[in-house]
């Protein structure tokens, strides 16, 4: 029997049948992945008077129509690139912060011994899961009574504390994990504590604690809700700043679709270059 | 004796002074920003508007009373329902298939790439694609598509006969000749009221009809000369074609022999349209099909919901793949091997040992989708807000709006807190089972 009558057997006939159905679902169904994100990157480049005159994908057969213009515009337009900056900062030190708080609680709770430790560790994990939208009421009178309200300050501290249940969570995990004879033998060594915790363990904890950041950084430069609450509504990032552009969407596609592929840009290369810390935060966040 | 005691003392008060100071500031964080916020909800919930009057229960009766909350109630229950179900499925689905083709991992990586963009950006991307115009969104310029290629589309909507036509208006929106015709001779049908730009591409100058013996034919056509100067019911030189308009010869109400026009113009009958009348069908003036309304007050809530699963299926299955990849393979070719299909494998094997992620998965988007707010927010357009509300768009709406009653708008956090739980009394019970083992 040769190869090709094997191959049109009926069994072989009805593998590459669904081999090709397989395939061509697969397929259908990437191109409705791919097809939103790309219908927004091609508006982005193309004139408001061309965006008028009808679909983006008549530019996939026009190219000479792209252009960068709506870029250079938004740009050069401040309230943009002010924006970015104010994501900046507040996406940077809510991360620095979560992290550094997060590790020092994480370590107290894996190895440090104390009344009530489980006990509080048990408490921590039920606040995982508390939505954010329980303390927006509550925090802007808090706030509000000590200055913070509208200001950098206190989004990242928001950020911050609701970041927190996580950051112990996955680091107490992970740093329970460490080989108790690696800790004491430095014990031994004469180390102290936060000699143990800065030269051991953090050391250790690095792909917990990169996958912590990562998970968080894109968090906060993502989120939208705790800026519109709390952010300084004269200096608002990215997020707040696209919604408010939002109202009126059929009239400024070319300020939206360039706009939100900026507020893209950074998370798009923290996930590509991070893919695989990316990935293993979002399984140990999983239940969140 | 008592000096190594005073030592162990203050050893354990050094310790628990140290273990203090690394808590210390996570849980001041935690205690000012999350812990007292729950408490302060409760008690702000059983106060009215102004924060003064207590009411009781009243704002948890506002919530049940008031329209509004209530649509929001229901669409948070139909996202609950359906998002995170459709969302696991698909990864699900992802996961199992993309094992058996080479390009699984790009695949992989664009379904997953959502995850990493802000609900925001997401809420723009899916604003364009649910534009209403299918000249500018890809949602109804394919749906469009799909329906023109199995529907009859009509070229002229706006086409009518003129003064003095040779067709007179019949019932249904179709045009029909006042006489009957004669096979042999000619018929013009002239109409009017196209717009120039609106001819289908590829419109020629009409030819005037030339009689054939024993056959009807004619002309379809645009009776009118730009500039002016045509003569009313002749085919002037200038004048368009309608080409593709379809006629009907009608006897008797029963069709006897149709034909299309040609890009001339033109058209043959055979001699059965002898002594019928000519009929221009209303599926030529019908107008244009402008598809679905994606985000008016019926569809909004699942166009959302499907923009959500565009964020999330890839979340789904890359949790899911990575249980696949513990599924011991040698049990799969086991069970292929006795005989069993690939449906009867998935089906009996793969899901039964993936039914622990699948229930991870299920909870952490649930608790998830109890709390969007983003997406609605950017993607509902104002008009429809009320109909595509949610639990979390209405606690923003309530809490932070022109007339803002925090009262009412505490009592909504509190609902959201007590639906999340159980859900927390899981974490916390699974927390437990893991520390006696």
């Amino acid at each position: 029997m040769s190869a090709a009558t094997r191959s049109w057997s009926p069994q072989g006939l009805a593998a590459r049948l669904a081999g090709g159905a397989l395939r061509v679902f697969l397929v259908l169904a990437g191109l409705f992945w791919l097809l939103p994100t790309l219908g927004l990157l091609i508006s982005s480049f193309l004139s408001p008077t061309d965006l008028n005159r009808g679909g983006w994908w008549q530019a996939l057969s026009a190219p000479s129509r792209l252009t960068a213009d709506n870029y250079a515009h938004l740009l050069s337009n401040g309230t943009i690139t002010g924006s970015l900056l104010s994501t900046v900062a507040i996406t940077v030190p809510a991360t620095l912060l979560v992290v550094t708080l997060g590790a020092f609680a994480g370590y107290a709770f894996a190895w440090l011994e104390f009344p009530g430790r489980d006990w509080l560790f048990l408490i921590v994990v039920a606040l995982l899961v508390v939505p954010v939208q329980v303390a927006l009421i509550p925090v802007s009178e808090l706030f509000g009574a000590i200055g913070l309200f509208e200001t950098t300050a206190g989004v990242v501290l928001f950020h911050t504390a609701f970041g927190l249940p996580f950051a112990v969570f996955l680091l107490r995990n992970f740093f329970a994990e460490i080989p108790r004879e690696l800790l004491e033998a430095a014990r031994l060594d004469g180390a102290g504590e936060l000699r143990l915790f800065t030269r051991v363990v953090l050391p250790l904890g690095g792909p917990a604690i990169a996958s912590l950041g990562i998970f968080q950084f894109l968090w906060v430069w993502n989120d939208m809700l705790v800026a519109l609450v709390f952010a300084d509504s004269a200096h608002p990032p990215v997020t707040v700043a696209l919604q408010q552009q939002v109202r009126q969407f059929g009239n400024n596609i070319d300020v939206l679709a360039p706009g939100a592929f900026l507020s893209m840009v950074v998370p798009l290369v923290v996930f590509f270059a991070f893919q695989r810390q990316f990935v293993t935060g979002v399984m140990a966040g999983a239940v969140k | 004796m008592a000096a190594p005691d005073v030592s162990r003392a203050g050893e354990a008060r050094r310790r628990r002074l140290i273990a203090a100071a690394f808590l210390l500031p996570a849980l001041v964080l935690l205690g000012a920003l999350v812990v007292h916020p729950i408490g302060y909800s409760l008690y702000r919930s059983l106060f009215d508007r102004s924060g003064d009057t207590f009411v009781g229960g009243a704002n948890y009766a506002e919530i049940l009373r008031d329209g509004t909350i209530r649509t929001a109630l229901g669409n948070t229950a139909l996202w609950v329902v359906l998002a995170p179900t459709t969302a696991t499925a698909l990864g699900l689905i992802f996961a199992v298939l993309t094992e058996r083709v080479r390009w699984g991992t790009a695949f992989k990586l664009l379904v997953f790439m959502p995850m990493a963009i802000s609900m925001l950006a997401a809420g723009i991307i899916f604003r364009l694609v649910y534009d209403q115009d299918p000249d500018r969104g890809v949602a109804n310029a394919v749906w469009v598509g799909v329906h023109d290629t199995f529907a009859e589309s009509s070229a002229f909507p706006k086409a009518r006969p003129g003064r003095d036509s040779p067709l007179v208006a019949a019932p249904g929106g179709a045009f029909e000749t006042r006489d009957p015709v004669r096979a042999g001779s000619a018929v013009p049908l002239p109409l009017v009221g196209v717009a120039p730009d609106a001819l289908p591409k590829g419109t020629r100058t009409a030819r005037p009809p030339a009689a054939e013996p024993g056959k009807v034919t004619g002309t379809v056509w645009q009776d009118f000369t730009r500039g002016g100067g045509g003569r009313t019911n002749t085919v002037d030189p200038t004048e368009q074609a309608l080409a593709g308009m379809r006629i009907e010869a009608v006897k008797d109400g029963r069709v006897v022999d149709r034909a299309t026009a040609g890009s001339d113009g033109t058209f043959t009958l055979s001699a059965k349209a002898d002594g019928a009348r000519l009929r221009l069908p209303a599926s030529n003036f019908r107008e244009a099909y402008a598809g679905v309304e994606w985000l008016g007050p019926t569809l909004v809530t699942p166009a959302v919901i499907g923009a959500y699963v565009w964020m999330w299926a890839g979340f789904a299955m890359v949790l899911i793949g990575a249980g696949l990849a513990s599924v011991p393979r040698e049990l799969l070719e086991a069970a292929r091997v006795d005989g069993a299909n690939e449906w009867q494998v998935f089906r009996r094997i793969t899901v039964p040992l993936l039914a622990p992620v699948l229930a991870v998965v299920l909870v952490t988007l649930v608790i998830n989708v109890m709390k969007i707010f983003d997406l609605v927010f950017v993607i509902a357009p104002g008009a429809v807000q009320d109909d595509a509300n949610v639990l979390a768009l209405q606690l923003y709406r309530t809490s932070f709006g022109t007339d803002a009653d925090q009262g009412l708008g505490s009592a909504i956090a509190v609902l959201l807190l007590v639906l999340v739980v159980p859900v927390m009394l899981y974490n916390i019970r699974r927390m437990r089972r893991e520390a006696r083992r």
